[in-house]
């Protein structure tokens, strides 16, 4: 596959040939095709409301995240104590049992990764706001990285489900599931939508002649 | 400006950016020129592979949800649980809502998202012509690409074992090494796949 024009420098985009791309499989359109002949996809040259998308998931996600964190993730029973672990009340259990790989794993899918990833989308989110032209390549690169990486963040909510269901023995232990569970988990999804939302050519626009 | 026929040209899904399409060679990866994302890879029987490995994880996935998991073993106090178990794990008041999407992510759509793989490609994998509805099933599949997270539940499923590990004993069920495997053959099974020849091949398959 080479390039429509065999520099660089003279690359175009669908858009400014007056076409219309299927992000699914790649067939170009006529501007004006709503539906592509290829996948049946529907088309859209640019996404215009990404950016609104974008901020209202964005929002919603961080607003979730904070219950999360707050509220106890684990109720834990034993014939001793009743005790109650939050997300990084868990973690730091974990490390006094001396199990510091498994801790680290659920601090940087629960703790790192969403607050590495608010920040992520925030920054590429503004930087479209304000068409900035550098490091487009960098900018583009971390927009994969939070795509892929985003759903990671479900682990913690998955060790609360397998410890529940496996950890019912009536008097003498029980784990149950918190109500941070709730909140995390509609964090993580808000903002892997918000993710989702985020229209990758935006960024690659910036240096681009306004084509209506 | 004079442009080549609409079919030979590739846009970048990342960036927009035009490329003539050309055919490649086996074992060839075509990237962008201006943001490098892949926009087509080739490989030799990735198709029959493909479905081969995606009817594989089907299978494994309904032993997955029938056999016992994991059982739970404190000084003769006996617990065991099944993948289904753990779903019904938040089936309490407020966690409703949560074990509903819970059974999503691990069971239902990829379950759904393996079928959509198998209705779309078979007809491809032995060379005639595609079900009706092939395109969508095949768009249905990618869509639920992100939200099916069979694999993140199996790292869950680790750290579990870890934290209850000096509590008590805990066996190891089949169903437990049935997921395992479905997570590894998932895996695989996407990164053959190429988007961009399914979708060529669903649309010449439907011209002619």
């Amino acid at each position: 596959m080479g390039s429509a024009r065999a520099e660089t420098g003279d690359l175009i985009t669908a858009r400014e040939a007056g076409l219309v791309a299927c992000r699914r499989c790649g067939q170009v359109h006529w501007r004006g095709t709503q539906v592509c002949l290829r996948c049946d996809g529907a088309l859209q040259s640019r996404d215009e409301k990404s950016l609104q998308k974008v901020w209202a998931w964005l929002i919603a996600g961080i607003v979730a995240f904070f219950p999360a964190n707050i509220y106890p993730m684990l109720l834990t029973n034993t014939l001793i104590e009743r005790s109650e672990s939050t997300i990084l009340g868990g973690v730091v259990e974990l490390m006094n049992y001396g199990n510091y790989g498994i801790a680290g794993i659920v601090f940087v899918a629960s703790i790192v990764i969403p607050v590495g990833k608010f920040l992520a989308i925030g920054y590429l989110a503004v930087s479209v706001h304000r068409k900035d032209r550098k490091r487009m390549h960098q900018r583009h690169r971390l927009y994969e990285v939070v795509e892929f990486i985003g759903r990671w963040s479900m682990i913690d909510v998955f060790v609360v489900a397998i410890l529940s269901a496996l950890v019912q023995l009536n008097a003498i232990a029980s784990i149950n599931p918190g109500i941070a569970a709730v909140s995390f988990a509609l964090s993580v999804v808000f903002t892997m939508l918000s993710a989702q939302s985020f229209d990758p050519r935006l960024i690659w626009d910036a240096d681009r002649k306004d084509t209506p | 400006m004079s442009l080549p026929p609409l079919e030979d040209l590739v846009a970048c899904h990342q960036c927009d950016t035009l490329h003539a399409a050309r055919t490649i060679g086996n074992r060839h990866i075509a990237t962008c020129v201006r943001c490098h994302a892949t926009l087509q890879s080739s490989r030799p029987t990735a198709l029959v592979s493909v479905l081969a490995l995606a009817s594989t994880a089907f299978i494994l996935m309904i032993a997955a949800i029938s056999f016992p998991f994991l059982d739970l073993d404190i000084q003769g106090n006996y617990n065991a649980t099944s993948v289904i178990g753990a779903i019904l794990a938040f089936n309490t008041g407020r966690g409703v809502p949560l074990a509903i999407a819970v059974a999503f992510f691990i069971i239902i759509l990829p379950l759904m998202r393996l079928y959509a793989i198998i209705y779309a490609i078979g007809p491809l994998a032995r060379g005639v012509e595609p079900r009706k509805y092939a395109r969508q099933m095949f768009g249905l599949a990618e869509t639920l690409r992100p939200w099916s997270m069979a694999e993140i539940f199996m790292v869950g499923v680790a750290v579990a074992l870890v934290k209850v590990a000096g509590l008590a004993n805990v066996t190891i069920g089949p169903a437990f090494w049935a997921f395992a495997a479905l997570v590894v053959i998932t895996v695989i099974s996407d990164q053959l796949i190429d988007r961009y020849t399914v979708w060529e091949a669903l649309e010449q398959k439907l011209a002619t």
